[in-house]
């Protein structure tokens, strides 16, 4: 895979690196000495603790306690109107902010990888803004920027658009938080793809339109569509960000991690592991869609 | 092989309306709310700013909180890493690949659901509730519940730096390492430290700032206390529920402060891994026959 750091790929959370992307030549001198190296033992004994701790353990135990319901009490406590209504403001939510960091983030990225212009190192840099800017900070200051006497809000909301206590200010934090990894998805594929084609879709006659949506968009598609994913699991958990803007309105704007966190404060437990399952399941799914489509990327880029 | 810098001028009427949109939508969802952080925070002066830091006890704690939990989490992190790196990328066992999908949990898992999960486990009607409670620990509501929530939210940082850098390494120096007679250790040390040393410290810069802003999970097991379990965003959260702004975006400035110092230190490495990586190519391709010339001559 040319052209990506790795950073760049620990930050999509992509496990393709890890996957497929050693040498060849390096994977066949490995199995064969593989015994040689030392400190297997240690490092499987330090892994697996750490990993059968914090991460098998807790949600085996949160799966268990949900079951432990039965069927008949899992959904009383999971289908409440007010859990129904939240799984709908957490899914819409998401996949619009989803589906906006892509759109937003294929713009970004394109530009980023093909054109140059002054200020485009700044430009790239400033990207990853949202992975460390701590996402307390994040809804703060959106919704201090979208009220009435906010910079933005001053403009916005004579003009009907209240970004800040409402729907739309949980899309706004949402796309926030998401565009960066809809962004370092696609922009190495668009870095990596070969413009001889692309010319030569030209010199026989086609359009630009028809270049980038016959030529351009299949090579970069899957790239496209597991950022959406990331941009997906990453806004269906989120919750620092839209705690701050939302309002926080049952029935209304009220998210799924915002439920989970208000029944835990009435002792609720029943009800809040069972949000949390289905959270915790939605999330594995989108883990799994995105891992195959890694995979996959991984491979097409061979 | 990587491919020549395809970029073209920004000189065609196209070029500009896309840079002219791609900045618009950097500058309105990033910029701007950044730039609002500092305003908002030093809009009455650097004085006021510091007082709403430095003469509020609870804050003063919170900060202090922070700086004790993130170092302990982003330490665990990196034992973790450099130990699960290590066995993923040098060895080959069953269950490898399951492995590396848990490694990528803590990612997709919503930081609520993992601090529920801890709270179902070591609250006080947890599973290990009774036993804690016999013992007199206390994890929810406490420090050590605080650094595990933490640590979970930050495992694959450090781990999904290293297995990339390590793969494409190889095993090669650390082989002749052994069969020159180096310990483990002295393998650890002189051979495999040196050459993960970049990509380590970009997971642990990545985790610290992470560790450092971290909100969802924490919330959920700290009980919110104020001067006892506020970490800097938790308080971040409690004095803009209490209506005071000013003192909210104070903190949001140095927790925002700290982000831009990460992103800069996260560029300084990320150009020394790069060059790192070429340089790795550039000795890839030298070609076998050469190498083996090589080993000829120092043979003879």
């Amino acid at each position: 895979m040319p052209h990506q750091t790795p950073a760049m790929i620990a930050l999509a959370d992509s496990s393709a690196f890890a996957t497929g992307a050693a040498r060849p030549a390096a994977r066949i001198t490995r199995r064969r000495h593989a015994a040689v190296l030392p400190g297997f033992g240690t490092s499987l004994a330090i892994t697996s603790l750490v990993v059968l701790a914090l991460i098998v353990f807790p949600l085996a135990v949160l799966v268990l306690r949900a079951a432990s319901l039965g069927p008949a009490g899992f959904l009383a406590a999971a289908w409440t109107p007010r859990a129904r209504a939240a799984y709908g403001v957490s899914l819409s939510a998401s996949v619009i902010a989803a589906v906006a960091s892509s759109l937003l983030g294929l713009l970004v990225a394109w530009v980023l990888a093909r054109v140059s212009f002054p200020g485009r190192r700044i430009l790239d840099a400033l990207v990853d803004v949202p992975l460390a800017l701590p996402t307390a900070v994040a809804g703060l200051v959106y919704s201090a920027l979208y009220v009435k006497k906010g910079w933005l809000g001053q403009w916005l909301v004579p003009l009907g658009i209240q970004g800040a206590y409402s729907y739309l200010g949980i899309v706004l934090v949402l796309v926030f938080v998401s565009l960066p990894f809809a962004i370092r998805v696609v922009q190495p594929v668009i870095e990596s793809l070969d413009r001889d084609t692309e010319e030569a879709a030209r010199i026989l006659g086609a359009s630009r339109t028809q270049t980038f949506l016959r030529v351009v968009l299949p090579a970069i598609l899957p790239a496209v569509v597991t950022g959406f994913a990331l941009s997906l699991a990453r806004a269906l958990g989120e919750y620092g960000s839209v705690v701050f803007i939302s309002g926080n309105m049952p029935f209304k704007t009220e998210i799924a991690p915002v439920l989970i966190v208000a029944r835990l404060e009435e002792f609720a437990y029943a009800e809040a592991t069972t949000v949390a399952v289905l959270l915790l399941a939605m999330s594995i799914t989108l883990l799994v869609i995105v891992n195959t489509l890694q995979q996959r990327l991984a491979r097409n880029a061979q | 092989m990587p491919a020549k810098p395809t970029t073209t001028a920004a000189s065609t009427p196209l070029a500009a309306v896309l840079v002219a949109g791609a900045v618009g939508v950097v500058g309105l969802l990033i910029v701007v709310p950044l730039a609002s952080v500092f305003y908002e925070a030093f809009a009455r002066g650097v004085g006021a700013w510091w007082s709403a830091l430095a003469d509020d006890p609870d804050t003063r704690h919170a900060i202090w909180l922070s700086l004790t939990v993130a170092p302990v989490a982003v330490a665990i992190n990196t034992v973790f890493g450099v130990a699960a790196a290590w066995l993923v990328a040098r060895f080959r066992f069953p269950g490898r690949s399951l492995l590396i999908s848990l490694f990528d949990v803590p990612f997709s898992v919503s930081p609520v659901v993992a601090g529920l999960a801890l709270v179902l486990i070591f609250g006080r009607q947890g599973l290990l509730g009774p036993t804690l409670a016999w013992l007199d620990w206390k994890v929810i509501f406490a420090w050590p519940g605080l650094v595990l929530a933490t640590t979970f939210v930050t495992l694959p940082l450090v781990v999904r730096e290293l297995i990339p850098v390590m793969e494409a390494i190889g095993p090669e120096e650390e082989m002749a390492a052994v069969s020159l007679g180096a310990s483990g250790w002295q393998v650890f040390w002189r051979v495999t430290l040196p050459n993960i040393r970049w990509a380590l410290l970009h997971g642990i810069v990545l985790a610290n700032a992470r560790a450092m802003g971290e909100f969802g999970a924490v919330y959920v097991v700290s009980g919110h206390i104020a001067g006892a379990t506020d970490t800097m965003p938790l308080r971040v959260e409690k004095l803009f529920q209490e209506y005071r702004q000013p003192a909210s975006m104070a903190v949001a400035s140095v927790l925002a402060g700290l982000a831009l110092v990460t992103l800069v230190a996260k560029f300084v490495i990320e150009r020394r891994l790069e060059a790192e990586s070429r340089e790795l190519e550039a000795t890839r391709t030298l070609g076998d026959d050469q190498h083996t010339r090589q080993l000829e001559g120092a043979a003879a």
